[in-house]
């Protein structure tokens, strides 16, 4: 198997080219998945799916259920799960909604309190799972029934707003543009450009730094292509989001969470450990790694996530209800299956969970804009959600 | 050729890009204990799966003649009707299930779906009691140890009146006393006609038993031989195994033993459940630079526990006793602080304890030392994979790239791979508990090749196995542990396999007078 690419260019040059185009596929086979589908949605809804206004929506919908799955992703790789997300941040933003309203409290020391309940509550469910072994099933469970209720009480029954505009703009802001563009948003189409070279730069590194030590197996044109598309479709994505109103504040928020986690997941030992503590916990706890507290950071990390998604739904609603946050779990844990997570643990990647985010955003989408009941589109996700998890076993088992 | 009960001739089986079997002939006669050996990957367990029609019948070339007649399996189920029962060496036992719903599981003695419960027992019993058992049958397996569960599977295959019983590597886990019960077993069945094709590892148990050999080798039938003409000697079964000569299965070594290293003191260690029961009791052990120690025993003698125990606390509790490393008593309370004192330990169980299987071998070798392929918590990509390079190739792991997942790598393999994983933790004492078990013949001695080389570097290592030629074969100096207690050490010039067993056995004597 050890291809001597000196002693035989001309031989192993096709094979390395398939063979990569081959992992390839596989790694990029949820993208590919996602990019269908909106294609199939764009033309079906006459191009309606990525007009600025609705793309611009989509985001805005589908933030706070990302915003979880990066956090529910860590949970599944460590080998647990959180069915309590959803009560979680309607439990939150009811929280920061009384604090705010009712109180009177400036939205700063609102979000961080908020942020803060979040992480207690992580804190005391991951204990009794981490430490004391209940199935996180369970806890979480029990969890789900209780801040439900919690939310409930605490606003008695009502709604609770409307919200200071400061923090309405947590969901509902722009990137201001110095341009002051009328018609296209300058700044937001420079971030886009400028994000696109970050990438690419990034990306050559990366690829320098293996050259180096002589890890690379990709052919240089498969790799320039690759990454020129990825380029290309975020300058045009910030392009027709520019020409609406500019990058929405939840889409920076969600962008740095997004790198970030992708970062802990690839590149630091803690998120190694993770892997290695859903993979196999003894023989991860047999090398040294604190299996009981890793498992209770990822609790605690979920449910400050859970809470920010909170705080981003309610602002975005502009009011806390006390039907906030109903079934989110199930998109949540959703996304990150779909996105290749594996529910033994050990697997799943970060960008995985964001594509099945949006998968199923984009279904939501398109479908309603095809004036599909709301009873037919959960069956089709129902049954997109089987199909892809299919398709992932099948691939493995082959 | 009246007298065989089965014949496969010319079976030829492929997979994708690879030809798993090509013409192996496999002839069994009746009422005899044929041996089928070669190296692991040498098509042992494929040609099972053909013969017991997990691969059904038009998936492979060749013949199946069972009783006289060609046969078609299509599944299971058909070679079972036909009276081919296979135990394999995974047990397939449901522990929380007593032994009669054990024995007549799929196979419920019921009438109209009922199960007739009083029949079932009496039946089990006299299962039981054709086995050599003396539990109730109503014991839960998940109280029985493993050779028990062992004999279990078996009376499970009488059940169901078997008329050739295929045994892959069923004394793999099993101590001698219990494998010898076995094997006799085998012996017993045979006199009642059955017919058995045993795969093992173990040369010394096949020249026990086996009436003929038939030897694999990469996927090929490079030899049968037939016991009852002619004396087989172990060295051809092995030259035949591995295709080269095997002068020497030890790796020659000139002990360079220096300092004192690891010392331990009054060990005591409790069941993790049953605090009342002493596990290990006030054991004290020592070991000095380049020695190597080995540590014999029966299985169930503590030996595991106590090494467990001292590698931070893996095992037990209420543990007592003192670590001292080159004088200096060190603190082993944790498996972070035990490998930071430069202690590391291999587990005998390497995919329950010691790989997370569905990582690559690059993410495995690193797992015991991240903070050394790291700049603070961020990972150095290109670092890790140079160290995972370079152990590769010191350790000859056998793989397509370091990216590869542990979990599609052979037994050796997959043991070189948590070696390269506690020899990157850089220890100074490394315990390596049952370094060979399910590892085939060639492995081994790298495996050997290996540990002497990690010795002459002035590692200490503590040895445990339960394959005593291995022990006499490598260490320097060998403690006998047994119910707990170190009941006897030996030089290497001092120890042999007889010697050894006596002082078990003396113990285990004494122990039964007081």
């Amino acid at each position: 198997m050890e291809n001597n690419l000196g002693a035989a260019p001309i031989a192993t040059a096709p094979t390395a080219y398939t063979g990569s185009i081959k992992s390839n596929i596989r790694d990029y086979g949820m993208l590919i998945s996602l990019i269908a589908i909106m294609a199939f949605f764009q033309v079906m809804t006459d191009g309606t799916l990525m007009r600025p206004l609705n793309l611009t929506n989509l985001i805005l919908q589908n933030s706070y259920i990302i915003i979880m799955a990066l956090g529910m992703l860590l949970v599944i790789v460590a080998g647990h799960i959180d069915l309590s997300v959803g009560s979680v941040a309607g439990f939150v933003g009811a929280v920061a909604a009384v604090m705010m309203v009712q109180y009177e409290w400036h939205f700063v020391p609102t979000v961080i309190a908020a942020l803060l309940v979040g992480a207690l509550i992580g804190a005391a469910q991951g204990y009794f799972i981490a430490f004391f072994r209940i199935p996180s099933f369970i806890v979480t469970l029990a969890g789900m029934l209780v801040f439900k209720g919690l939310a409930l009480a605490l606003l008695q029954g009502q709604s609770v707003g409307p919200f200071p505009v400061e923090f309405q703009r947590i969901s509902s802001g722009f990137l201001p543009d110095v341009f002051s563009g009328e018609s296209l948003r300058l700044t937001s189409l420079l971030i886009g450009v400028v994000l696109a070279f970050l990438l690419v730069a990034a990306k050559l590194r990366d690829r320098a730094n293996q050259v180096k030590h002589g890890m690379v197996e990709e052919p240089y044109a498969l790799f320039a292509v690759k990454n020129l598309v990825f380029a290309v479709i975020i300058v045009v994505l910030s392009y027709l989001l520019s020409s609406y109103k500019g990058l929405p504040n939840v889409l920076v928020i969600m962008f740095v969470l997004m790198l970030l986690y992708h970062f802990v997941t690839t590149r630091t030992t803690i998120g190694r450990r993770i892997y290695a503590l859903g993979g196999n916990e003894k023989a991860a706890k047999l090398s040294g790694i604190k299996t009981e507290r890793l498992a209770f950071y990822a609790f605690i990390n979920m449910g400050v996530l859970a809470a920010l998604a909170g705080l981003v739904f309610a602002a975005r609603l502009n009011t806390a209800t006390p039907k906030a946050g109903l079934g989110f779990e199930l998109d949540v844990i959703a996304a990150c299956f779909i996105g290749g997570a594996s529910a033994s643990g050990g697997v799943g990647k970060v960008m995985g969970a964001v594509i099945g985010a949006f998968i199923m955003g984009v279904m939501n989408n398109g479908m309603s804009i095809l004036g599909i009941g709301i009873d037919y589109q959960q069956v089709i996700k129902g049954l997109v959600l089987l199909a892809a998890v299919f398709v992932d076993v099948y691939n493995k088992n082959k | 050729m009246a007298d065989a009960i089965l014949e496969m001739r010319g079976i030829r089986k492929t997979f994708p890009g690879v030809v798993a079997l090509d013409n192996v002939n496999l002839r069994v006669r009746a009422g005899e204990i044929h041996a089928v050996v070669g190296e692991n990957g040498a098509g042992k367990s494929t040609l099972m799966k053909v013969l017991s029609g997990v691969y059904p019948h038009g998936s492979y070339a060749g013949e199946i003649h069972f009783q006289g007649q060609e046969r078609h399996f299509k599944g299971i189920s058909d070679s079972e009707k036909l009276g081919i029962i296979i135990i394999h060496q995974e047990l397939a036992l449901v522990p929380l299930l007593s032994i009669t719903e054990n024995i007549f599981l799929g196979n419920e003695q019921a009438r109209h779906g009922i199960i007739d419960w009083a029949q079932s027992y009496r039946k089990t019993q006299e299962l039981l009691r054709k086995v050599g058992l003396k539990e109730s049958p109503d014991t839960l397996i998940t109280n029985l140890g493993v050779g028990k569960q062992q004999l279990i599977e078996i009376a499970k295959a009488l059940s169901k009146e078997v008329k050739l019983l295929i045994l892959d590597e069923p004394t793999a886990s099993l101590n001698e006393s219990d494998s010898d019960a076995l094997l006799a077993l085998l012996l017993e069945l045979k006199a009642q006609g059955i017919a058995c094709i045993l795969i093992s590892h173990k040369l010394n148990e096949i020249s026990k038993v086996a009436d003929a050999i038939t030897i694999l080798r990469d996927g090929a039938t490079v030899e049968s031989l037939d016991c009852r003409k002619e004396a087989v000697s172990e060295d051809r079964i092995i030259r035949h195994m591995v295709g080269r000569e095997m002068t020497d299965r030890y790796p020659k070594r000139t002990p360079a033993i220096g300092e004192l290293a690891l010392e331990v003191k009054d060990w005591t260690v409790h069941h993790p459940i049953h605090p009342e029961r002493v596990v290990v009791k006030g054991v004290s052990l020592h070991v000095r630079k380049g020695e190597i120690l080995g540590i014999a025993g029966l299985m169930g003698a503590g030996r595991t526990e106590l090494a467990m125990s001292v590698f931070g606390r893996s095992y037990g509790q209420r543990i007592s006793g003192k670590v001292f490393l080159h004088g200096k008593e060190i603190d082993v309370s944790t498996v972070q602080k035990a490998i930071r004192n430069g202690l590391a330990y291999a587990t005998e169980d390497r995919k329950g304890y010691g790989l997370v299987l569905d990582q690559e071998i690059k993410g495995n070798i690193t797992l015991a030392n991240l903070p050394g392929v790291a700049h603070g918590i961020v990972i150095d990509n290109g670092l890790e994979y140079r160290v995972a390079t370079e152990y590769r190739s010191k350790l000859k792991v056998r793989c397509a790239s370091v990216f590869q997942q542990v979990v599609n790598l052979s037994g050796g393999n997959q043991q070189k791979v948590v070696l390269s994983k506690w020899l990157f933790s850089n220890p100074e004492v490394l315990i390596l508990d049952e370094p060979t078990r399910g590892i085939d013949v060639g492995a081994k001695y790298e495996i050997y090749t290996i540990i002497a080389q990690l010795a002459s570097e002035g590692k200490s290592i503590i040895m445990i196995s339960s394959e005593m030629p291995e022990l006499l074969g490598m260490c320097d100096r060998i403690c006998v542990m047994n119910e707990g207690r170190f009941v006897g050490e030996f030089t290497a010039a001092e120890a042999s396999q007889e010697a050894i067993m006596r002082s078990i056995m003396k113990s285990a004597k004494a122990a039964s007078e007081n």
